[in-house]
């Protein structure tokens, strides 16, 4: 093994643009279409879990079938949190469910996305009482909202196309130093 | 290069060879419709002990209810059954109706029972749907889903919801049923036997949907009664029992159906059931149709949040009785009586009772449902303790449980 000399080593050609920012010049040029392919790759293929949890979860159903067909936006139902990009929250979610909410939106890998469907999940709806939490955003941050009691399929498709809107508009979610 | 093994994990044999563990099924499980729990204790792949956890989906309907007029709770009933929605609404104002002795004009009982049989119908689809996926038939699902859109989207033309209706009022309907409503529906009834058979087709003689459902889960007719059920769940185990036909509410005794029954008490025979309540349920909506009388499709004397009718009721400006003019709180008639009631309908899921204790304040002091889905789950152990766990699925299914019926 022969030494390498320090005349050898490669540094990086970096640039000083302002007091302690340095860039490599030229770098835009291929980290901006890949934030876009990146991007259009992720907003391309949300792939939901399904967290059915009270009357939205047979619209989401419907959703999924043979009327309005949600593959059509390469959406495919996920049984598993460590497969699914997004947790679309369809019902009621008690305080008794709560942290098992928490435990599976914890588990998702990232970049991961919460879709509150319907009043209840949105703000509790009518179910003010003892038992229910008013509102999923209490324990988990939500992306897209969609309300209805519950929310026709249509608008579980609106919510989605919001959060593909969404998903195109981030700068760099991929990297380490976002 | 191998890697080196720092640490072997045991895993538990399925031999079946005396060494129990514990397996938590649950609450959040595609195959356990909504959140249901199960603990089970397993030797091997047996099932030895199977305790169900309920309450993931409480939120409190009967101390809701104690706070709100009987009219305003009938936006509660919507959310119990959601699948069947319709057929809940129908049971709460039977029982208010009979609680404060309200009359329902005929139009309005044919239309009940219209409806009631459309969210049977609705109710049966979804759960063979569901049933079929949970046990591995991916095809049922779309095309019980296609003739499920159908009822959904004639749902909407008659009150502009597709899941969640409070639809039926105490004393009648909301809103007459239009033309085009009867005529898609009357087109709709008359192909659906033929696409009955298409289900029918893809299962009833599969060789896995056969494996996995004869002999599977079977309940003596004894059994059943001893574990309270109702519905199909009970007609499949031999027991002839319906509310539509011994205590029958509604236009339920003015039109001819029969009561399917099977003696053989398994998954299968519960399903062949539901299959038959399909048809019975095309031939109500069907016999309903030609009977539709005219008339008036909400009682005059209905304590009800409803539009009044033109020349019927007059509205005085800055009148409190009824406030903006639209809505008058049942609570503000004034005259209710004191006691308990107890009524009890025929829902898709078996039988829906609503118990009230009135102390005449216009508000129930204690509303209490009983929930088929509830006493459903009770006879999950019955079902699935010494069976195997790929049949707790089967299990769980042919149940049809609904579970923000079950923890209300």
């Amino acid at each position: 093994m022969g030494e390498i000399k320090e005349s050898e080593v490669q540094e990086p050609a970096l640039i000083e643009i302002a007091d302690g920012v340095k860039k490599i010049p030229g770098v835009n040029a291929v980290l901006g279409p890949l934030n876009m392919l990146v991007n259009w790759g992720r907003a391309g293929s949300i792939w939901p879990m399904t967290f059915g949890l009270a009357c939205c979860a047979i619209e989401m159903m419907d959703a999924g079938a043979s009327t309005n067909d949600l593959d059509r936006f390469g959406i495919i139902f996920r049984a598993s949190p460590r497969q699914a990009d997004c947790m679309i929250v369809a019902g009621t979610l008690t305080k008794k469910m709560s942290p098992v909410l928490r435990r599976v939106y914890d588990q998702m890998p990232e970049p991961r996305y919460v879709l509150a469907m319907g009043s209840c999940a949105c703000s509790g709806g009518v179910f003010n009482s003892y038992a229910v939490t008013q509102g999923v955003d209490t324990i988990v941050p939500v992306d897209v909202y969609v309300p209805g009691c519950p929310p026709r399929p249509a608008a579980l498709m609106q919510g989605l196309i919001k959060l593909q809107e969404k998903i195109l508009q981030e700068q760099y979610r991929w990297s380490l130093w976002r | 290069m191998t890697r080196p093994i720092t640490k072997t994990v045991e895993v538990p044999v399925a031999d079946g060879d005396g060494e129990r563990y514990t397996l938590k099924m649950g609450p959040q499980h595609p195959a356990t419709h909504g959140v249901l729990r199960v603990d089970l204790e397993l030797d091997g792949e047996t099932i030895i002990k199977c305790s169900p956890q309920v309450g993931y989906l409480h939120r409190g309907f009967d101390k809701i209810a104690e706070n709100r007029t009987y009219a305003q709770s009938l936006i509660l009933t919507d959310r119990l059954d959601y699948i069947a929605a319709m057929a809940n609404n129908v049971g709460y104002c039977v029982a208010v109706e009979k609680l404060l002795d309200v009359s329902v004009p005929l139009r309005a009982k044919y239309i009940r029972t219209i409806v009631c049989e459309m969210s049977r119908i609705a109710s049966h689809l979804l759960w063979l749907a569901t049933h079929a996926l949970d046990i591995g038939a991916m095809t049922v699902f779309l095309y019980c889903f296609r003739e499920r859109e159908v009822m959904l989207d004639l749902f909407e033309e008659l009150c502009g919801a597709r899941l969640t209706f409070s639809y039926p009022r105490i004393g009648g309907v909301r809103q007459d049923v239009t033309r085009n409503f009867i005529d898609v529906l009357q087109r709709f009834v008359a192909e659906f036997p033929m696409h009955i058979e298409e289900y029918e087709t893809l299962i009833d003689t599969n060789r896995i949907w056969l494996k996995r459902t004869v002999g599977i889960g079977v309940l003596s007719a004894t059994e059943a009664l001893e574990l309270g059920l109702t519905g199909a769940c009970l007609r499949g185990s031999g027991v002839d029992y319906d509310i539509r036909k011994h205590r029958p509410y509604d236009a339920y005794d003015l039109v001819d159906f029969e009561v399917p029954i099977s003696d053989d008490g398994d998954i299968y025979a519960r399903y062949r059931c539901r299959m038959e309540e399909l048809r019975q349920s095309a031939r109500i909506i069907q016999q309903c149709i030609d009977q539709l009388p005219p008339g008036p499709i909400i009682s005059e004397d209905a304590p009800d949040l409803v539009m009044p009718l033109q020349g019927q009721r007059k509205v005085e400006a800055g009148s409190s009785t009824y406030g903006t003019g639209l809505i008058r709180l049942l609570e503000e008639k004034g005259e209710f009586p004191v006691g308990d009631i107890y009524v009890s309908t025929e829902v898709p899921k078996g039988e829906l009772g609503f118990y009230f204790i009135s102390d005449g304040s216009g508000r129930p002091y204690r509303m209490h449902m009983r929930s088929p889905s509830f006493i459903h789950i009770g006879a999950l152990p019955a079902l699935a303790e010494g069976s195997m766990i790929a049949d707790l699925i089967a299990n769980i299914g042919t149940l049809d449980v609904v579970l923000g019926e079950c923890d209300r």
